[in-house]
């Protein structure tokens, strides 16, 4: 099993969950198994015609799964994915 | 490590006092008279005196940075005091610029603090932080964000940032010689809405206090060129699970104002670039929305008016006008609750959700929707001044 970390923002569409678990082979398809799991959570990740969405960031462990094969980056058991959106607060 | 900061040390002296003062640095041989003077003689701007500026500011001014900058246009009030530590309860309705310097002048005489009272624009960005040798973006929106960054870029100033929510905040140094900016990151800003500020969100007091310090750590290691800053890094900070986890930034080649090719080389209207979102625009008044007197006089003659209330159910326990409550992100898939034959009343806190909760519904064929201009706080001033506000 591969885990998703999930954003403070985003948690309010995985119920309250702080990591997901998912089975898959890359990145895409880890993806793929969230949204499907937690359908609210599609339109923040997803544009209308299903591209990953420019402002959210994926890592796998430390890298940028941009800079790696991006959605058909290898996955295997024990690897963490993160989901990092931009968060602008600080006063 | 490639840092564009060069102060010179060599312009300025220590008198006995200071140097008393500063005594637990001059014993460190990664400070000592050497560093103690470079402090002394770097400028650093720090662009917002809340959440994250409040410990900046403080800690810049207490190490002995000899030139603090601060930016800021606003007033202090009793929501800011939970986490904006420069600022004490007397401050409230006075500048932030003012109660800020105050305070770090009493904590150390020494330091030359520049007020800068104005609000960072396109128009005068590039000429203030040519002043500085640091930027320290402590801004709460997505517009200042991008602005800040692409300004050190074209200036060639390192900027150390830091954002916040709720639990959670992200550190790094951006705009370094070699290093990425905040756009090799983020090339683009959410669209206006997906993703809530701190005056929707909320924030943990204790987190600009932590996400602060850590930014002004990374200002006085750029200044000493010591150590190893978080640039190429960017920090993650969980309160919640108390978890520090650092992922790995690269300079964007394709970067549209740090790359090779770059298409942006000069400050662009970035509300316009951000579509306009952000606590600090105000909501624009349309004929659709509703005043707070004339709801409460059409409720008191009895009218068929349905009250809906977009918040969330813990704001709704703080104060509430009796609405039917469905939070905003549940509202499509609770729109069957609602009469699209009703006259429906959206109200939220300000009325910037609520305005949101109106165009869907509007979207999704209900006829008669205002949004309640002000929301429910504009009711506690104005209708209900018992009522407690937040």
């Amino acid at each position: 099993m591969t885990k998703i970390h999930i954003p403070t923002p985003l948690r309010q569409y995985t119920g309250k969950q702080a990591a997901v678990e998912v089975k898959a082979s890359n990145i895409g398809e880890a993806l793929s198994g969230l949204v499907t799991s937690h359908p609210d959570l599609r339109r923040h990740l997803y544009t209308d015609e299903g591209k990953l969405r420019a402002f959210v960031n994926v890592y796998l462990n430390d890298e940028d799964v941009r800079y790696l094969q991006k959605e058909a980056t290898s996955v295997s058991d024990g690897d963490n994915i993160s989901i990092v959106p931009s968060i602008a607060g600080g006063r | 490590m490639a840092t564009a900061i060069d102060v010179k040390p060599e312009t300025v002296t220590l008198n006995n006092d200071e140097i008393l003062r500063y005594s637990r640095h001059l014993i460190m041989p990664e400070v000592g008279m050497e560093g103690q003077l470079k402090l002394k003689a770097a400028k650093v701007l720090c662009v917002g005196a809340g959440g994250l500026g409040s410990p900046l500011a403080l800690y810049l001014g207490a190490a002995g940075v000899g030139t603090l900058g601060i930016v800021d246009f606003d007033v202090v009030d009793f929501t800011n005091l939970q986490r904006q530590i420069i600022h004490t309860t007397a401050d409230v309705g006075r500048k932030k610029l003012d109660s800020a310097a105050e305070k770090i002048k009493a904590i150390n005489p020494f330091v030359n603090i520049r007020k800068i009272d104005t609000r960072l624009s396109s128009e005068n960005a590039l000429e203030l932080f040519k002043e500085f040798d640091i930027i320290a973006d402590g801004t709460d929106n997505f517009p200042t964000r991008y602005l800040t960054n692409d300004a050190c870029v074209l200036s060639g100033k390192p900027n150390v940032y830091a954002s916040i929510f709720r639990f959670e905040g992200q550190a790094s140094v951006f705009a370094t010689k070699d290093g990425p900016c905040y756009r090799c990151l983020y090339p683009e800003p959410p669209p206006p809405g997906l993703v809530p500020s701190c005056a929707e969100g909320g924030v943990l007091g204790i987190l600009p206090g932590l996400l602060g310090v850590i930014q002004a750590t990374e200002v006085i290691k750029l200044i000493l060129k010591t150590g190893d800053p978080l640039i190429g890094r960017l920090l993650l900070v969980d309160a919640l699970g108390m978890k520090f986890r650092e992922l790995k930034l690269r300079k964007n080649p394709d970067c549209p104002v740090c790359g090779k090719n770059p298409t942006i080389k000069e400050l662009i209207d970035y509300n316009e670039f951000c579509g306009i979102r952000g606590e600090e625009m105000p909501v624009e008044t349309t004929n659709a929305d509703i005043s707070v007197e004339e709801l409460k006089r059409r409720l008191d003659a009895g009218d068929d008016l349905f009250v809906l209330d977009v918040r969330e159910p813990h704001e709704y326990q703080i104060c509430n006008i009796n609405g039917h409550l469905i939070p905003l992100g549940d509202l499509p898939k609770r729109v069957n609750e609602l009469d699209p034959n009703k006259e429906i009343v959206a109200h939220c806190r300000s009325g910037a959700r609520s305005a949101k909760a109106a165009d869907f519904l509007r979207n999704a064929g209900f006829h008669n929707v205002h949004n309640l201009a002000g929301g429910i706080l504009a009711w506690a001033d104005r209708i209900d001044p018992k009522m407690a506000k937040y």
